[in-house]
């Protein structure tokens, strides 16, 4: 294993990577996949790629091309010191400032954090990916450059582009998960810094990757969603899953569109209505089985949940929610749902908390809390029968470390799930681990990237969820479900599942929340949940 | 003369102190409000849900409904955290068994001179029949944990420099960071050698702070331990001047860490106190530069936020 000695090696080291991982001396994973010369192979880097972008490690993320004069290389410079400026100012970052200069002030170095993360855990503790490398980095660019302190008190580092661009692509190396940040002794949060270089990347620099900005944010803001679905798209698609839902359940349901005052505006992650048309049939169901006001908009964004920015850039994610809300006033709903995605969560019900003021101010709620509330009142019949297979629980952390929604969707399977079925990851609510596809990293895959992800951020993931069913057998035939109420995390989800081909090789099955409430339904016909893989 | 100097000082840095401490406490209460950036567990969320990391987003229409707040829930959190440091005993067992002591230690050498500078103001200013009692019982127990204190203080701040020194941290300690250490263990350990060698009994010190407080600059001990008082006044001193000028105050920022970060969870709710604050902020204008933000030093948050959707690419 290849790793950096020192943290001055950032500006050091010309055009090498400064770590790479040999898949052959990674932890292995649990059974049936606990044979490390069985593994796929570990895409390489091509070198057409090492030649034209700036090199970190074994992949890249964010495509920074390699300057080839002395202005670019100045330009990457001054433009990182520029946006670190403006990170300690009240006008360009009122948003995060008291957040982000505790972190930069107060951090110990004491690396209680390290253990926390799963990505430095499965690394093999590499030091590039030691939560606080990349902390340490930007702290002292900061003291030295900016403050122009000596760097006898806070540490030394050389500055030149490849620092800068290997610090931003650094910053793609971590999900903002904030598992390190619960251990912090001091109250320091690596994972807020990770975020505020890649604000310095996007805001200051117009540095970012495509798959979060141009096909992302900028995609959404201008069409209406990051999938590319248009208005007339989406309520064609909508009709089509209404119709292909009907036919598996025996259970007719027609989806309402733009109901002007009703309680409920529904926003599905718009990737479910192309990937996963199963989950907003579910909800169609479920919703109208339990005689709900509700609806979904057809208005640009109004039906597609995501918020890239919560991951990147302060301005994208307020135009975002602004948008959010403007389509909840018009329609003159009580309530704004999120559905199943933990980042559309946190965007719009916890970050936007402190953007949206007057009439755009209407309340927002998690949909599993309102799914736990149906199944409270009694509207619907469960027949838990139906349900008995093995289940473990995915927690996204966007629902629980950072919202405290940890009971409602475990109180949910206890009503649909057979006792004894259900088993919890170890750890779990709020101590759980990312999925590996968080900070955006479920839908970047450039290069050999969605394999850097596999081997390192979804690792842990995988290997929970193997050590969750270790009690069952992994025959294929024995089928056992992995309840992952997020898109973003079914979609890391799904590529780790086919990556190891766990679905054909362990029975290893993955799906939302509501697919189980509806499979359990005893007004719909059995078998909602096809076990087919898709 | 060695000894006016010790007085000097000891008022000069305890000024110091107090002064860089309120400063430091004032720079973070008067930060802008920030989005909400929480992590779970928040200690103060009521009916049990503090205990699983439940907050009151699990409620429908939470809005509508009371938010139980618990203050007892953060003090079950925060007394066992600031006193042994659990998060730390619980994340990272090896560096506690320095941290702690070192800490620990502090408190008891902070407890005791607070003791002692109470105990000047009664001897000083109240009557014999009450200073003389209580002047006793603070005389007895001073010398114990004074004495506990500093040895503890010395053991961690040994074993934190040598843990500073070690593979895994020392390309993370710069030179200040080891000069802190240092610092603990120059002064902690003058005053022990004193204590040990010349004042067992803690008289002179109690003598000096009884002085220090009624203002009566008067000579205190002669000969070696006199000196040793004296340098061991001035290196504590200098030491309590310089702490809330390192990142060693954040015995100061974890606070804000806490009440203003990790647990605020405070809710903005329709037409309540914080949407003005809000407005305000997102009047401010922003000055980012990169192409898709679209600012130009005068547009606002808000005029940026609402910019159409001609939204460019990078
Ligand atoms: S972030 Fe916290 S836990 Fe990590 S090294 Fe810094 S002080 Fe220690
Ligand atoms: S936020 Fe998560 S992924 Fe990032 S450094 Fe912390 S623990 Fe690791």
């Amino acid at each position: 294993m290849k790793q950096p000695d020192s943290v001055k090696d950032m500006g050091r080291r010309p055009g090498e990577p400064l770590a790479q991982i040999n898949q052959f001396e990674q932890i292995p994973l649990p059974p049936p996949f606990d044979k490390l010369e069985d593994e796929p192979e570990f895409a390489q880097l091509s070198d057409s790629a090492r030649e034209k972008y700036v090199v970190l490690d074994d992949t890249i993320a964010v495509n920074i091309e390699k300057p080839t004069t002395k202005e670019e290389e100045e330009k990457l410079v001054n433009g990182f010191l520029s946006g670190l400026e403006k990170l300690f100012s009240v006008e360009d970052n009122w948003t995060f400032l008291q957040p982000f200069e505790m972190s930069m002030e107060h951090c110990a170095k004491c690396h209680t954090c390290s253990d926390a993360c799963p990505i430095y855990e499965e690394s093999g503790e590499n030091e590039l990916y030691r939560p606080v490398y990349r902390s340490e980095i930007l702290r002292r660019i900061y003291f030295k450059y900016i403050k122009k302190a000596s760097p006898s008190l806070h540490g030394d580092i050389d500055l030149n582009w490849e620092t800068v661009a290997r610090l931003i692509e650094l910053s793609y190396r971590c999900n903002l998960c904030r598992r390190c940040a619960q251990t912090c002794p001091i109250g320091a949060d690596n994972g807020l810094l990770s975020r505020e270089i890649r604000k310095i990347a996007s805001m200051e620099m117009g540095i970012v990757p495509k798959e979060l900005h141009d096909d992302g944010s900028v995609l959404q803001l201008k069409v209406g969603s990051s999938t590319g679905m248009t208005p007339m798209i989406v309520k064609d698609n909508i009709e089509f899953i209404d119709e292909d839902t009907a036919e598996r359940t025996g259970y007719p349901i027609e989806t309402p569109f733009d109901v002007q005052g009703a309680d409920i505006l529904l926003i599905h992650n718009a990737g479910e209505i192309m990937a996963w048309p199963e989950n907003p049939g579910a909800f169609a169901t479920l919703f109208e089985a339990a005689g709900l006001s509700w609806t979904l908009s057809s208005d640009v964004i109004g039906y597609d949940g995501i918020n890239y920015g919560v991951w990147y850039d302060d301005v994208q994610f307020a135009r975002v929610a602004v948008r959010h809300a403007q389509v909840a006033k018009k329609l003159g709903v009580k309530k704004i749902v999120l559905g199943e995605c933990g980042h559309a969560h946190k965007a719009l019900t916890v970050i936007a908390d402190k953007v949206l003021t007057g009439d755009l101010n209407i309340p927002r709620e998690s949909a599993i809390v309102t799914m736990r509330d149906i199944l409270r009142s009694g509207a619907i019949k469960i027949d838990k029968s139906r349900n008995d297979f093995p289940v473990t629980l995915h927690d996204p952390c966007n629902m629980v470390r950072l919202m405290g929604i940890v009971s409602p969707q475990r109180e949910i399977i206890h009503e649909v799930v057979p006792e004894g079925r259900f088993r919890e990851m170890a750890p779990h609510g709020v101590e759980n681990y990312c999925c590996g596809g968080g900070s955006g990293f479920a839908i970047m895959s450039g290069h050999n990237f969605q394999d850097w992800r596999h081997r390192m951020t979804g690792r842990r993931k995988f290997r929970q969820i193997l050590d969750a069913f270790q009690d069952e057998s992994m025959d294929p035939s024995h089928m056992k479900y992995l309840c992952a109420p997020c898109s973003n995390c079914k979609g890391q989800i799904r590529d780790i599942i086919t990556y190891y081909d766990a679905f054909e090789k362990a029975g290893i099955y993955y799906g939302g929340l509501v697919e189980l409430i509806v499979n359990a339904m005893e007004d719909v016909q059995p078998g909602f949940i096809d076990w087919e893989w898709h | 003369m060695m000894t006016t100097l010790a007085y000097v000082v000891a008022y000069l840095g305890l000024v110091f102190f107090l002064i860089a401490c309120v400063a430091r406490f004032m720079m973070w209460s008067k930060m802008p409000m920030h989005v909400r950036w929480e992590l779970y567990p928040v200690a103060h969320e009521g009916g049990g849900k503090a205990a699983y990391g439940g907050s009151y987003l699990e409620e429908t229409d939470w809005w509508t409904k009371k938010r139980e707040v618990s203050l007892v829930g953060e003090l079950k959190v925060m007394v066992p955290e600031i006193l042994f440091l659990v998060a730390l005993r619980e994340h990272n067992k090896k560096l506690w068994t320095r941290s702690f002591p070192f800490h620990f230690g502090l408190y008891l050498v902070g407890g005791v001179t607070a003791l002692m500078l109470v105990g000047g103001l009664i001897v000083g200013y109240l009557p014999e029949s009450i200073a003389a009692p209580v002047g006793k019982i603070i005389s007895s127990v001073v010398p114990f944990l004074g004495g506990a204190g500093l040895v503890l203080g010395i053991i961690g701040a040994v074993g934190l420099f040598l843990r500073r020194r070690g593979r895994a941290l020392r390309d993370y300690t710069a030179p200040a960071d080891l000069f802190n250490l240092i610092f603990f263990i120059a002064a902690f350990g003058v005053a022990l050698v004193t204590f040990i060698g010349f004042d067992r009994d803690f008289s002179m010190v109690e003598t000096f702070i009884v002085n220090l407080v009624t203002f009566n600059l008067a000579p205190i001990g002669d000969g070696t331990g006199g000196m040793l008082l004296t340098l061991s006044a001035v290196l504590l001193a200098l030491l309590v001047a310089y702490i809330p000028t390192t990142h060693m105050s954040h015995f100061i920022g974890k606070y804000f860490a806490y009440h203003s970060i990790r647990w605020s969870d405070e809710p903005n709710l329709a037409g309540g106190s914080q949407e003005k604050t809000i407005h305000e902020l997102l009047s401010r204008p922003v000055t980012w530069s990169a192409p898709h933000i679209k600012a130009d030093g005068k547009k606002s948050w808000l005029d940026v936020t609402l910019e159409d959707d001609d939204n460019e690419t990078t």
